[in-house]
Formats: structure tokens, sequence, C-alpha cells
């Protein structure tokens, strides 16, 4: 399964006075199993670019193949398309409606024309994969925490067993302690069920633990696509953009500018310190 | 998804009639509003469809942006044609089945079809040269006489100005929460009624959670800047009458006068 992004661009109030190009001929390649971190300033049109990809906007300019066929042509199924592809949307808790969690994750398996037992079974496995307590089952969506709330929301799609899971900024609004449990459970999912994961973020320091490349946007546009050591090597061009590099990239790249010849290329402390002392006799010189 | 909705949404762009005074533009409308149940013939008519032309062409919104809105509107003009077309008694002169159509009433459907346009379109210039902070503003300024005979003339402004705030964002929030549910396998296109009606669930209830969370924050909000009604509460913009305003109202009042003299003679 294989999503191929051919020269797409999106307007919004098109022909209007207030149109804007929300992507501008964006072209790219999303294969099978990867984890991808998509990154870029608010308004940079990385929700845009992802809403494209099931079909739920359709783009004005371009094309998109999914294993080799127009999403936008007649025969295409799409709803096919949108379970294969699952979007959880910025803050999926607004989305819970349900009186109790599970009838909620089962929803969007009884939408696919699973039957009742069917659906709960593959919800029980959605709610097991987001490490949801039990106990929470059968209590109103309502009631949970915030981050409980997102996992429920974040089962709910993925109880439709998508192959390629999207989520768009999981940790907006999160603290730092909920941020990190939910992107430990991307992780951890990704290394379970073996899907294409993309993450949207507009923090570097969110995705460059875990992800194998990363595609970073600005102005509607694909500025950079590539691994996330080569993607921090242009670490003032991202500042340009409102981005940030990981700090550990910060404190290699000043080493570096003030003659230390140290390698930039890494993205946790552990082996920045070992560069660093690798380095140790340039030190003291 | 709510792109075709444009009749009456604010439309941004620089012209002479976005500059007007709100104030100077609501009674405007009305005035206009007014002529045209004043005139009562074809020249009376098509005085009033050249005085909007020329609105329109003063206001600067492309003219396809406006007929855009109108098509929302169109079923409701039809209907009120066909009804006044086949239910007004007179003298016969076509019929089918049970359907008798009548001179007056083709008259009438006539009559009334140009005045519901003129009218729609009318009042669509002042929403869409006009935002709906102005309009109210417009409206409290307008109706402030009435605070003598006790109307709460602020509230009804204030709580008239944060239902049309809310508008464009519980269209917003409409339309995030169908994309979410759509992404989720819901189908919103169904022709089964049931199905629709059941599909509504899911989207209602997420949309009355959020509006009464963001009713909540927003007396939050007041409530903290100590909020507590209009007593003694000055305009960031207060509304001041300039002289392209005074020359506004000059030919309103030769129009409306026009539209008299019109009746008059024809
Ligand atoms: N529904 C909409 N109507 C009009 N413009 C929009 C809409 N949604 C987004 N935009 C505009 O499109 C651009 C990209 O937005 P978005 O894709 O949401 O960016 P991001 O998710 O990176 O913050 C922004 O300039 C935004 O203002
Ligand atoms: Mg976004």
């Amino acid at each position: 399964m294989a999503i191929k992004v051919d020269d797409i661009s999106y307007l919004y109030e098109r022909d209007t006075a207030m149109q804007v190009r929300a992507l501008d001929h964006v072209s790219v390649e999303i294969p099978d199993n990867q984890f991808i971190g998509l990154i870029g300033h608010t308004g940079s049109g990385k929700s845009t670019f992802v809403q494209t990809l099931n079909g739920l906007l359709k783009v004005t300019e371009g094309h998109i193949y999914y294993n080799g066929e127009d999403i936008d042509g007649e025969k295409f199924d799409k709803k096919k398309l949108r379970s294969d592809v699952g979007l959880v949307f910025q803050y999926p808790e607004h989305q819970l409606f349900e009186v109790d969690v599970l009838s909620d994750v089962c929803y969007g398996p009884k939408n696919l024309g699973m039957s009742d037992e069917e659906a709960k079974k593959v919800a029980l496995e959605a709610l097991e994969s987001v490490k949801m307590p039990k106990a929470l089952y059968k209590s109103s969506p309502f009631d949970l925490s915030g981050g409980q709330k997102r996992r429920a929301a974040i089962a709910g799609v993925l109880a439709m067993k998508p192959r390629m899971l999207i989520l768009d900024e999981p940790t907006a609004g999160l603290d730092p302690r909920g941020r990190d449990e939910i992107l430990g459970l991307i992780a951890e999912m990704k290394r379970a069920l073996n899907m294409t994961i993309i993450l949207v973020s507009h923090s570097m320091d969110d995705v460059a633990r875990y992800v194998d490349r990363i595609m970073v946007m600005g102005g509607g546009k694909l500025l950079y696509d590539d691994e996330p050591v080569k993607v921090f090597r242009h670490v003032r061009e991202l500042e340009e953009l409102g981005l940030s590099a990981p700090q550990v990239t910060y404190i290699m790249t000043l080493l570096k500018e003030r003659g230390l010849d140290v390698n930039t290329d890494v993205l946790n402390v552990k082996d920045a310190a070992a560069e660093i002392l690798a380095h140790r006799r340039e030190l003291h010189v | 998804m709510f792109d075709s909705i444009t009749l009456g949404q604010y439309y941004q762009t620089d012209s002479v009639l976005h500059r007007l005074d709100p104030r100077v533009k609501l009674v405007g409308t009305f005035a206009y509003l007014i002529s045209l149940f004043v005139v009562d013939s074809l020249p009376g008519y098509l005085l009033a469809a050249l005085f909007l032309a020329v609105m329109i062409k003063l206001s600067n919104v492309p003219f396809r942006y406006i007929v855009r809105g109108m098509k929302t509107i169109l079923f409701l003009l039809i209907i009120t044609v066909c009804f006044n077309l086949f239910l007004t008694p007179g003298e016969v002169i076509w019929e089918f089945w049970i359907f008798k159509m009548t001179r007056e009433g083709l008259n009438f459907a006539i009559k009334m079809a140009i005045r519901l346009s003129l009218l729609i379109l009318g009042s669509s210039i002042m929403t869409l040269t006009t935002t709906p902070t102005q309009l109210t503003d417009a409206l409290e300024s307008l109706m402030r006489p009435l605070k003598k005979v006790r109307v709460p003339v602020h509230e009804i402004a204030m709580m008239m100005s944060i239902a049309l705030r809310f508008i464009p964002i519980l269209m917003e929030e409409t339309d995030k929460i169908m994309k979410a549910q759509i992404a989720r396998g819901a189908d919103f296109e169904s022709r089964n009624l049931i199905k629709k009606i059941k599909s509504m669930v899911p989207l209602l209830v997420p949309l009355f959670i959020s509006a009464f969370r963001r009713a909540n924050d927003l007396a939050m909000a007041m409530e903290a800047r100590c909020y507590r009604g209009g007593e003694g509460r000055t305009k960031m913009k207060p509304l001041v009458y300039s002289s392209k305003d005074r020359v506004a109202y000059l030919i309103l009042l030769l129009f409306f006068a026009a539209c008299i003299a019109m009746r008059i003679l024809f």
C-alpha cells in the first residue's frame, strides 16, 4: 500500500478575495511501514495536506494515487480509502458522542458494516492498544481526563484497522507528561501494529526521537523531506520558518561553529555526550 | 463544506459602501425595502433595480459572489411564485389538471418575484458590506431612544452581536466534526430518512457540547473583565457621521422621493 501525491494544490475560498493557497504544488511518496513526522509552523498547510490524503478535501490541482488508483477517479471507493487511511484530527476528543467509551470506539467499525460482536472485538483490541484502563470502558467519554479522552478518540480510529494512521497534532493542549505518554504510545503502536504512521506536529523535539523521515512544510510547500539528521542540518533555515531543531542539535551546531569538530548529526542527549567526550582532547587546546 | 452559503456573509474588501457609517446602511436598507412596496409599476421597479445596480457596483463585491448566495433561496422564490401563480382567483388563462393559472395570478407572481429578488439582494448588500459588529452597533445607536421606555437596548444588541459572532464559529465547528466523523466512516449523504436522522446524532451531540462549552467560556471571560451591562460603557470606535454619510442620507432621501413620485405618476 502506497500513496503517491502528484503535484497537488489546494485553495480555500476559491475565487473570492479571501482565497488562500493552503497547498502549493506538493509532490511526495509515502511507502509502507514508515514512521513520518510532518512538521510546519501553524498555517503552513499540514492539516490541509493530511485531509487531502484520505479524500476529505478534494485537491484543486494535481492527483493523489492510492495503490496506483486516482482517488478522485469515478470508480474509486472512498469509504475503503477512509478506513485504510485513518485520520485522527486535532483535538479528537471533540468528536466523542456515545454514552460510554466502548460504544464510541465501536462507531467506526459499525460504519464499516461490522456486526455488533465483530465491532466490539476490534474495539476492545483498539482500547487495549491505547492502554485505556479497563475500568473506564463503560464510563461516559465526557468524564475522562484530557489525556484519556484523546486515547479513546485515537482508539476510535484505530478500531477501523487502518493500514496507515495519521495523527494531526496529537499532543496539542496536553501537559508535558500527557505529551510524552501519547508519543510513547504512538511509537509503541508503530512497533506492534506495523503500519505507516504520519505524526503531524509543530515541534521538532516531539518527533525527532521517533520518526524515520521528516517532512517540513512552510507556506503550503514541502520544503524538506529527508532523514531527521539530514533535515536538522538546516538549523538556520528551520529557524527562519519559525521552527526549531532539537535542543541537542543546537548545542552541537554551536560547538561546531566555535571550532570543535563534532558530528552534528545526533538526535539524543546520550549520543551527543558521547560525541563531545570523543573530542575531549580538542577541548583542552 | 459550507462554501455555498454566501448569502449575507460579510465580504471583505474596500469600497465606499464598506466605509459608510453602518447606521446609514441600516436606515438605507429599510428605506429601500419600504420603497419596494411604495412603487407599484414597471418604471418604479426599473428605478429600484437601477438604484440597486449602482449600489452593487459601488460595493466592489463581485456580482458572481452575490448571485451565488442567491442560489440558496432560489427554491423559496420558486415556491412563492408558484403559489401566487396558481392560487390567485381571477380570469383563467391556462389550465392543467387541478392547476388554474389566472391573469391576476400571473401579474401578481411576476411582481412578487421582482420584489422578493430586489428585497433579498438589497438586504444582502448591507450585510455584505457591514460586519456584524458594526451592524449591532448601529442598531444599538438607532434604538437608543427606546431606552427611555425601559427597553434593554444594550443587552439586545449584545445578544445579537454574540449570536452573529457565533454563527461562523459554529459553522466551522460543524465542518470539523462532520469531517472527523466522515473519517470514521460516517455517511451524511444517505437518502434513507431514518438513516439520515440517525447519522445526525454523532454530529449534533459534539456540536451542542462545544456550543455550551464556548458559551460558558465566553460568560466567564466577560465576567472576568467585569462586564455588567451597558451602564456607563464607552465604545472603542464610537459611531460618528462624516460628510459622506450626510451625502448618502441625501441620496437616499432623493431616491425615496423619486419612488413616491413614481407611485403618484404611474
Ligand atoms: N476552512 C478554511 N477556510 C479558509 N482558510 C483555511 C481553512 N482552513 C485552513 N485555512 C488556511 O489554510 C492555511 C493552511 O491551514 P492548515 O492546513 O490548517 O495549517 P496547519 O495545520 O499547518 O496549521 C492557513 O493559511 C489557514 O488560514
Ligand atoms: Mg493544523
